[in-house]
């Protein structure tokens, strides 16, 4: 290819419009020489906006188009049926996404590195079943954390066993997967119908049906507000401090105040209109550690790096002396456990599991909450929390539209044009990007 | 310059099955010094700088780091002898920014096991100050956002950022527009200047006049010539590239004939 342009340049007409070329290049980048060295200049609020405008406008959209989405869900639920902000509902809402949120989580790795993982709706059900079964009195009676150990050791193994597959064959995780949610939504009819001809079991613990079934007393929820808070703000601060002193780029100093305070005040009012109705839901404090324990590790850890780069060019991270294979196992791993995370969740919240767990829209609706979040399908760009971001969207829709008692064939195309929209606006800011140069 | 070769090979020869693709190869890079090695398709020149980055290894002849004997086995022996290679698509991965890529799979690692993302931030500045790479904005930005020719000084700067001695090159300027070519070769120069001994793979032979102090041509696997870059002329460059300079290259006699 190198030679091929190396003859054509040779051309003299082609030869001066590199000429012309190389002097428009110069002009962009005389103005900007030199800034590298220079003492970062301090970036005004205003600087920041016009950047991130800039961004938005060449398909660098961020999490714009879930803020605008979710806008969107409000105003059309709330004008048809008030109840949907009141109290109560605000309550069901944070119960009902927790489930997907955590098997999202999972999901947000997988795509990261640009891979699919379509099993996890019957891992999470293997999970689920499995420590029910655990913890049944007339069968093995385990202690509540045996079985929750248990059954997200096997969750994790299922992926490692996926990953493995993968990695060692060079099949596509699309269809290793693909036969992986065959095999385990038939292991979880086997599960369930083997001890009772019903199919359904009740758990029988009451430590994990309080899982998603018991609330913060309103002065915990308080106290944790204070202190997660009081965390954040201080961490910021000293974060920009360090940047300061090192005369790195820190960004204006309002932006730094206004993050702080816009998250005390969302998570404020938050805390303060569950504490109207039950209080803050036990399983959603849950679902915020493990967002932010995965945050912490694909943003600042040598493990979460890596995925990235894997997801960004895999032969990048090879030739850089990454285990790429390791990186990859390890995730499909961190999916699968995340999955069984969220299937003891599920579970937890209809108190019993049956032979419909895991199936229906579960698995389609944690992917698309993945991507509706702003999590590219693509690979190497997305984040954990738009695990969160993209979990809100997809509960709301599905509360809404319970709350209007729609019937189930309208919901399953609401739910069907809801991912189609947020599958088009990752391809169409994707195309954006790559016209703009960025990826 | 008196002491040893930075890098020395000595009569190295690398086959794929039928195809010989290196016989008896002597080759060296001095501290210091741009050493072009070109030739046409087929030469050897990828050949060759794989058995020095440890990708093959050589069925003949040895190579010499420092005037020491020495194996290289891959990749990471490589770099651990100094040797940093610059691939001609760069190996660099868009979606991470600037720093991220200079520390790609070598991450500097802090308090809690954390990143330690300012000190990188810190190191991959001085070594582009070092290296005089003004143009790029931030180092903050994804690598995805850079010209041409800012990628390849990124990916330049990368690999002499660890200590290295000896900077291969592969087709730095293939891809680049004029001015960035300019900006590359100067970068290569400078690379030089430092005392690291530098060898850049071309098909540009007025690329390699401008930076190079000798040029080593290969043809069908053999070493055909060894020119002083200010001795010589591009046409007797190209005529060694084409049909070969020495009277009796060994085994070539009967293919000339």
């Amino acid at each position: 290819m190198s030679e091929k342009q190396q003859e054509e340049i040779s051309t003299p007409d082609e030869f001066k419009e590199a000429l012309a070329y190389a002097a428009t290049v110069e002009q962009e980048t005389a103005p900007v020489a030199g800034v590298v060295n220079a003492e970062t200049p301090d970036e005004t609020m205003s600087d920041v906006l016009a950047d991130w405008w800039r961004r938005v406008k060449v398909g660098d959209l961020g999490s714009l188009p879930i803020i605008v989405g979710l806008l969107i869900i409000a105003i059309i639920f709330y004008t048809q049926e008030p109840l949907f902000f009141s109290p109560r509902n605000f309550v069901n809402l944070l119960l009902q996404m927790a489930g997907i949120v955590t098997i999202a989580i999972g999901v947000v790795f997988v795509l990261l590195i640009g891979e699919i993982d379509l099993s996890i709706g019957f891992v999470s059900a293997v999970a689920g079943v499995g420590m029910t079964l655990l913890l049944r009195l007339d069968g093995p009676a385990l202690p509540w954390p045996a079985a929750i150990g248990i059954a997200l050791l096997t969750a994790a193994l299922i992926g490692f066993l996926q990953g493995w597959i993968i990695t060692r064959t060079g099949a596509h995780s699309f269809v290793v997967t693909l036969a992986g949610l065959l095999v385990w939504s038939g292991v979880v009819l086997i599960m369930t119908t083997v001890y009772s001809t019903a199919g359904t079991i009740v758990i029988q613990d009451e430590t994990v049906i309080g899982i998603a079934n018991d609330y913060l007393p309103p002065m915990w929820g308080w106290a944790l507000w204070g202190v997660t808070n009081t965390i954040f703000a201080f961490s910021r601060i000293s974060r920009y401090r360090t940047l300061q002193r090192q005369n790195l780029s820190s960004g204006p100093v309002t932006l730094l105040v206004l993050q702080i305070l816009v998250v005390a005040l969302i998570t404020g009012g938050a805390v303060w209109y569950a504490n109207q109705d039950r209080g803050v839901p036990v399983v959603f404090i849950i679902v915020l550690i493990f967002l932010f324990f995965w945050t912490i590790i694909a943003d600042r850890t040598r493990f979460g790096r890596y995925v990235y780069a894997v997801g960004g060019n895999q032969e990048a991270a090879r030739r850089a002396g990454i285990n790429v294979d390791r990186i990859r196992v390890t995730v499909f791993m961190i999916t699968s456990f995340m999955a069984g995370v969220g299937g003891i969740i599920l579970a937890s919240r209809l108190r019993s599991v049956d032979t419909a767990t895991g199936g229906g829209n579960l698995m389609l609706n944690a992917i698309a909450a993945a991507v509706i979040g702003g999590t590219s399908l693509f690979g190497g760009v997305g984040f954990v929390m738009s695990a969160l971001l993209g979990g809100l969207i997809i509960a709301s829709v599905e509360n809404g539209m319970g709350l209007l008692g729609l019937p189930s064939g309208v919901k399953f195309v609401v739910n069907g044009l809801v991912l189609l929209a947020a599958v088009l606006i990752d391809a169409l800011s994707r195309r954006r990007r790559e016209s703009s140069g960025i990826v | 310059m008196a002491d040893a070769p930075i890098l020395e090979l000595k009569g190295v020869s690398k086959n794929f099955g039928a195809v010989q693709a290196l016989t008896k190869v002597d080759f060296e890079t001095r501290g210091g010094e741009v050493m072009a090695l070109v030739g046409d398709n087929g030469a050897g020149k990828s050949t060759l700088i794989k058995g020095v980055a440890g990708i093959y290894s050589f069925e003949e002849g040895d190579t010499y780091i420092d005037g020491q004997k020495v194996e290289i086995h891959g990749p990471r022996e490589a770099a651990d002898l100094g040797i940093e290679i610059v691939y001609q698509d760069l190996a660099l991965a868009d979606n991470l920014d600037v720093v991220n890529n200079m520390f790609l799979g070598r991450e500097l690692i802090g308090s809690l096991r954390m990143l330690d993302e300012v000190k990188m931030e810190q190191a991959a500045l001085e070594t582009l100050d070092s290296l005089s790479v003004t143009t790029i904005r931030s180092v903050r930005q994804q690598v995805a956002s850079l010209s041409g020719g800012q990628r390849q000084a990124i990916a330049v700067a990368k690999a002499v950022m660890w200590n290295s001695r000896l900077v291969i090159l592969d087709e730095p300027t293939a891809a680049l527009g004029v001015a960035q070519t300019r900006q590359v070769l100067d970068l290569v120069r400078r690379l030089a200047d430092r005392g690291l001994g530098v060898v850049i793979i071309s098909h540009n032979l007025h690329d390699i006049f401008e930076v190079s102090d000798r040029i080593t041509v290969l043809r069908l696997g053999h070493k055909v010539a060894l020119f002083e870059a200010n001795k010589t002329t591009q046409q007797e460059v190209v005529h060694a590239i084409t049909a070969g300079t020495l009277s009796h290259v060994p085994g070539m006699d009967e293919v000339e004939a």
